[in-house]
């Protein structure tokens, strides 16, 4: 069930100027969350921003109920969110939107930049299924990919990869051109800039295997009435928020063959 | 002290309290049941819905601008058949006020829907959206000339028998002229403000914000100009007036009650928080016993 509630900002750490990680914890048991949904924050004293900023799940504990939340500080409503601090509330309605299966048994992992986020809960979805997913990250420079101890803490050192377009961290190039994407699975799940998510789509489709995107786009409501955050696909126009942000790939249009 | 009167009458309507759900920003209602009891509510109006099934504009069909935001969803909607088959019998068991928002390209196509709408038992009233401004034909295309307006009201009247409320455009010169001329083609009220046309510019891509250029503001900024219109209607007509435009406090709807609207509804403001039409209803009550008002309709009108 969908709730709106007060979260206290329990724990905050700042990556670099552009990112930073809340640990929010609830006044009550939470609510059953997945890998890839997402939570709407009020954005409270900013002036004349009005809407709630979608921020997708990092991770999760249903034992101290809390979730994380990693945060790319883009506009208005973020920089304001940046200013709150430990001991502040935050009101939040969660879980939104589907998340992501937990598919395969040899699957890889692909965030870039901010879209990190949501693959730490899935990575720790499929440890919980006893498999280990190889996981590759990829940003620009070495400090745009954050809040990577995280992911060393769950995942084996072994099938933890990056990949920076200046060599700063892992290989240089795109995530696409790392060694480890051109290794053996059977299924994909991706989060982050659109063309990146794009040429894993495409990937994965010549290779035959599913694969899983997890679109954002700019919303309202955030559960599926005012319909302004749609994206094409095979059955039409669905909303990120409600039908997504986690789709088959095969099913949007701008990222078929 | 008595008790506290807040039921309101629309036409043969009863509604339990003066606030309701604005089309397009409550889906069927359906998605705001985790957050609120929707018979709290005097009336849910669901999303405008259409001959055919429609897709709407490309995204992007939203931008945020100062205290509001533009919308061009362009009446996506299953369509009238869909609704009827599918949707309807999921919402039919509200315990509210169900309205069908009704829109078209042509007059054919709004008697249509409403034909159909009609037969649904637990719908008491359609909502006539000749106001969108979102759509390349008809739409707001209706709500700007009065006599268009009177033509699309008048047909739809031999259809549709129960109560017909007719949602008004703010982009005319005289919104007074459109509402006498709906009033006289036989609408049983009202409502108003649709969204004010408007656009916004991303000067760091140099291209508008919407896909479509132009799309309709809503939000706490068009408060001032939705309670104008209201009173300046609500003092030229006689049947009941339903006004929206920027409500997300029991003292905004309070605004629109003393300018001269019967009823209520809130739009916008149910992405800001989903619990807000409730805190409105709490709200109202709050203001009648702290101002000694027994009955709500003491005060419709009062300025």
């Amino acid at each position: 069930m969908k709730k709106i509630t007060d979260f206290k900002i329990a724990e905050r750490r700042q990556y670099g100027e552009h990112y930073f990680v809340w640990t929010l914890k609830s006044p009550e048991n939470l609510e059953p969350i997945r890998a890839g949904q997402f939570v709407e924050v009020e954005v409270k004293n900013s002036g004349d921003v009005m809407l709630r900023r979608p921020i997708s799940i990092h991770d999760f504990d249903i034992t101290n109920n809390t979730i994380k939340l990693l945060v790319q500080i883009v506009g208005k409503g973020t920089r304001k969110l940046a200013t709150l601090k430990e001991g502040d509330t935050v009101n939040v309605i969660y879980p939104l939107g589907n998340g992501f299966g937990v598919i395969g048994e040899h699957p890889l992992l692909v965030g870039g930049g901010a879209g990190i986020a949501p693959l730490l809960g899935l990575a720790k979805a499929y440890k919980a299924k006893g498999i280990e997913p190889t996981i590759l990250l990829g940003g620009r420079t070495e400090s745009l990919i954050p809040a990577r101890e995280a992911f060393m803490e769950v995942i084996e050192g072994t099938q933890l990869h990056y990949a920076t377009e200046d060599g700063t961290l892992g290989e240089t190039g795109l995530v696409t051109q790392h060694s480890v994407f051109k290794g053996q699975y059977d299924h994909m799940a991706t989060c982050g800039p659109t063309p990146m998510m794009k040429a894993v789509s495409q990937s994965a489709q010549e290779r035959g295997i599913g694969c899983e995107v997890s679109l954002e786009n700019m919303m309202a409501c955030g559960v599926g009435a005012c319909l302004c955050c749609v994206c094409d696909t095979e059955e039409g126009h669905k909303c990120v928020c409600k039908d997504g942000p986690v789709f088959d790939s095969r099913k949007v249009l701008s990222f078929k063959l | 002290m008595s008790e506290l009167k807040l039921e309101v009458k629309i036409d043969r309507l009863t509604l339990r309290n003066p606030v309701m759900t604005a089309s397009g920003t409550f889906g069927y209602g359906e998605e705001f049941t985790d957050f609120i009891d929707l018979s709290r509510l005097g009336g849910i109006v669901v999303k405008g819905t259409t001959g055919e099934r429609r897709q709407g504009n490309a995204y992007p069909r939203m931008a945020e601008t100062p205290m509001g935001m533009l919308n061009a969803v362009g009446l996506q909607n299953v369509g009238v058949e869909t609704f009827c088959k599918e949707v309807y019998p999921r919402i039919k068991g509200y315990d509210t006020n169900v309205i069908v928002n009704v829109s078209g390209s042509s007059i054919e196509e709004y008697c249509h829907v409403a034909e159909q709408i009609n037969e649904l038992e637990n719908i008491p009233a359609i909502e006539l959206n000749i106001s969108c401004p979102n759509v390349k034909k008809g739409g707001m295309g209706f709500g700007t000339n009065p006599d268009m307006a009177s033509q699309v009201v008048a047909e739809v009247r031999k259809v549709y028998e129960k109560t017909l409320i007719v949602k008004l455009t703010p982009n005319v010169t005289s919104v007074v002229e459109i509402a006498k001329a709906v009033e006289g083609a036989g609408a049983d009220s009202v409502s108003l403000i649709n969204t004010l046309l408007g656009m916004a510019v991303d000067v760091e891509r140099r291209r508008p914000m919407l896909s479509t250029v132009t799309g309709g503001l809503s939000g706490p900024c068009v408060k001032p100009v939705a309670v104008r219109c209201v009173w300046q209607v609500a003092h030229a007509v006689k049947i009941p007036v339903i006004g929206l435009g920027g409500i997300r406090t029991a003292e905004d709807a309070l605004e629109f009650l003393m300018a001269g609207a019967k009823a209520i509804e809130v739009g916008t403001a149910n992405f800001m928080d989903p619990q807000v039409t409730v805190k409105i209803v709490e709200g109202l009550k709050e203001w009648s016993l702290r101002h000694k008002v027994e009955d709500i309709n003491d005060i419709i009108g009062i300025v």
